[in-house]
């Protein structure tokens, strides 16, 4: 397979793929990002270079007693992202590492590996609301502990409240943190770790100095996963916090669904640097073409 | 493998505990609601059952309220359908490109993954709004060549298979080129020259030698395809025409269905899920089987 020779032929063949990438993500990345710069009036959008989407999108925020909408928003997706995110890397690193080091015939390891994918492949509202039955005012929860007498008064905050919505992402997300986490175990040269039990290493020197570095790449692209999800996530927030919790994504769904495209659109721009700031933060750690 | 056989470690138990509580914790309200979807007509959202029976999916049939879901039933497949087979032809083309390092593909790779990790909220929007323009700039061209009678009737390009269709194939075709450069990083290229050197003309190399030996990643791409698709809602949000797709419609009903016809309708798209991934297994084994059958000498 020669340069020249693979020149022409292979343009043909990745053309399909790339002109369906050019067209329905750059083209539209492109316009979000010149439409935030664009005015709107109820029914028309107008071509103009103007900053007023992202001025109105701060207004308040230079007061320096209370926060403004807009960062209380980020604050409080910042804060869900930072818990889920550190709630899946612990549940994948353990069942990650549980499925690499400690199950020894391949063939319970893909047992196991199934049993995990298999909720997987029901639908994401599904999974959400299959928690109401357990979580709700009467549900098996509450009837459980009303039963034993240990509460009185059903506990309102387990549905429809910040933790049902940090419940339901982990519920939903954690395969994403183990698939990428086992992957890279995986590839973990088992010698290494007799190396460091002969050195003398404790169990936990050993997960914390050799299979904690040697899992990186793991971690970093099951985390770009979480984090990129959890940032511009709408429905799962709005599902589990039964359309009341604020998040950024929902900013951008609400704005649009009253036709403000414009104003959406600088919102969907400040949500992209923020996100890519935070996975360029992660890719600094990781060279991903090399892992494949 | 005589060093492995030695007693469990101490971290065995607590971890597997993890493991056990983990797929409790995924399996417990799936398992919930499919119980609930077959509540007797008097039942609630919660326990106790009151009797069992099939009414709540003969409501589901009749449909919930002004939603119809059959239709959007309907649309589902056929676009999961759709994406499916688009998935797999486009990535099976860049992933042969990919092979031969042509100029742009380090950028094209970094597109595909810029489209994987792109929040979805911000790609539906932009679909959106690109639809928004073209029928913008179509119904002026219409009444710019005087035709408004055909410009008042233009309904606008958005539907399944124009803007909703581009937003899951942005979603479905990373996944196609990773998949298809994980299999090709592992493809012995010693095939193809043997065939090359016996006379197979290119196409001959990759329609005997190369697509049999790939046929079940390209079977795996497929499914991740169709899976994708079926449950996407995100990108599909804000670049949907008039008529949902089943999820969304799916979407909208948590907010207005308290019966378990809701329950009803997660077994059904559950059901149609593990119907899908089981008949690509089944396709999986099929093809190994006739591989080794025809790789067995026959002599």
């Amino acid at each position: 397979m020669t340069r020249e020779r693979g020149g022409i032929a292979a343009w043909l063949q990745a053309a399909p793929y790339a002109l369906v990438l050019v067209m329905f993500l750059v083209v539209p990345l492109v316009l979000v990002v010149v439409v935030s710069f664009w005015h709107a009036t109820d029914y028309d959008l107008i071509p103009a270079f103007s900053v007023q989407n992202y001025l109105d999108a701060f207004s308040g925020c230079a007061s320096t007693t209370e926060l403004c909408v807009t960062f209380k928003t980020y604050l409080s997706t910042l804060q869900f992202c930072l818990l889920v995110w550190a709630i899946t890397l612990a549940i994948g690193f353990a069942v990650a590492y549980f499925l690499a080091f400690h199950v020894r015939s391949v063939g319970t390891q893909t047992l196991l590996f199934i049993v995990c994918t298999v909720p997987f492949w029901t639908s994401n509202v599904i999974r959400m609301i299959s928690w109401i039955p357990l979580l709700g005012r009467n549900g098996l929860i509450n009837e459980a502990l009303r039963g034993i007498g240990l509460i009185h008064a059903p506990i309102e905050w387990l549905l429809f409240s910040d933790f049902s919505v940090v419940l339901a992402f982990v519920h939903l997300y954690t395969m994403f943190m183990i698939v990428p986490i086992f992957n890279s175990m995986m590839r973990i040269d088992r010698a290494l770790i007799e190396a460091a039990r002969d050195a003398g290493a404790s169990g936990w020197q050993t997960v914390w100095n050799v299979v904690l570095p040697l899992s990186r790449t793991g971690i970093v692209i099951g985390s770009i996963f979480v984090v990129t999800i959890v940032m511009g996530d709408f429905v799962t927030i709005g599902v589990m916090g039964g359309q009341q919790i604020a998040s950024v994504g929902k900013i951008i769904q609400v704005q649009t669904s009253y036709l403000q495209f414009p104003a959406a659109a600088a919102n969907a721009v400040m949500l992209l640097i923020v996100t890519l700031l935070m996975i360029f933060g992660l890719t600094r750690l990781v060279d991903l073409r090399k892992e494949l | 493998m005589a060093a492995r056989r030695e007693a469990r470690p101490a971290s065995f138990y607590p971890l597997a505990a993890v493991l056990g509580l983990f797929v409790l914790f995924l399996y417990g309200p799936m398992i919930t609601i499919f119980v609930l979807s077959f509540q007797g007509p008097e039942g609630g959202l919660t326990f106790p059952m009151r009797g069992v029976s099939l009414h709540w999916f003969a409501q589901l049939w009749q449909g919930l309220g002004v939603v119809d879901i059959a239709g959007a039933f309907r649309r589902s497949v056929a676009l999961g359908l759709t994406v499916m087979a688009l998935t797999v032809l486009l990535s099976l083309g860049a992933g042969l490109a990919f092979r031969k390092r042509f100029p742009g593909s380090t950028l094209l790779f970094y597109t595909a993954v810029a489209s994987l990790i792109m929040p979805s909220i911000v790609v539906s929007l932009g679909i959106g709004l690109q639809f928004r323009l073209i029928d913008d700039t179509v119904k002026a061209a219409l009444g710019a060549l005087g035709l408004q009678a055909l410009a008042d009737s233009y309904s606008g390009a958005m539907g399944i298979f124009s803007s909703a269709l581009g937003a899951h194939l942005s979603w479905t075709l990373p996944f196609g080129l990773l998949i298809m450069l994980a299999v090709f990083n592992r493809f012995d290229p010693a095939f193809e020259e043997a065939a090359a050197d016996l006379g197979a003309s290119p196409w001959q190399r990759l329609r005997f030698v190369v697509l049999p030996l790939i046929a079940p990643s390209l079977v795996g791409v497929g499914m991740f395809g169709f899976t994708l698709s079926w449950d996407e809602i995100a990108r599909t949000s804000q670049a949907i025409g008039d008529l949902n797709t089943l999820p969304l419609e799916l979407q909208g009903l948590t907010a207005t269905v308290t019966t378990p016809a809701i329950y009803a309708l997660g077994t059904v798209t559950t059901v149609v899920s593990f119907v899908v991934i089981g008949a690509t297994l089944l396709a999986l084994k099929v093809t190994r089987r006739r591989a080794a059958d025809r790789a067995r000498p026959s002599g």
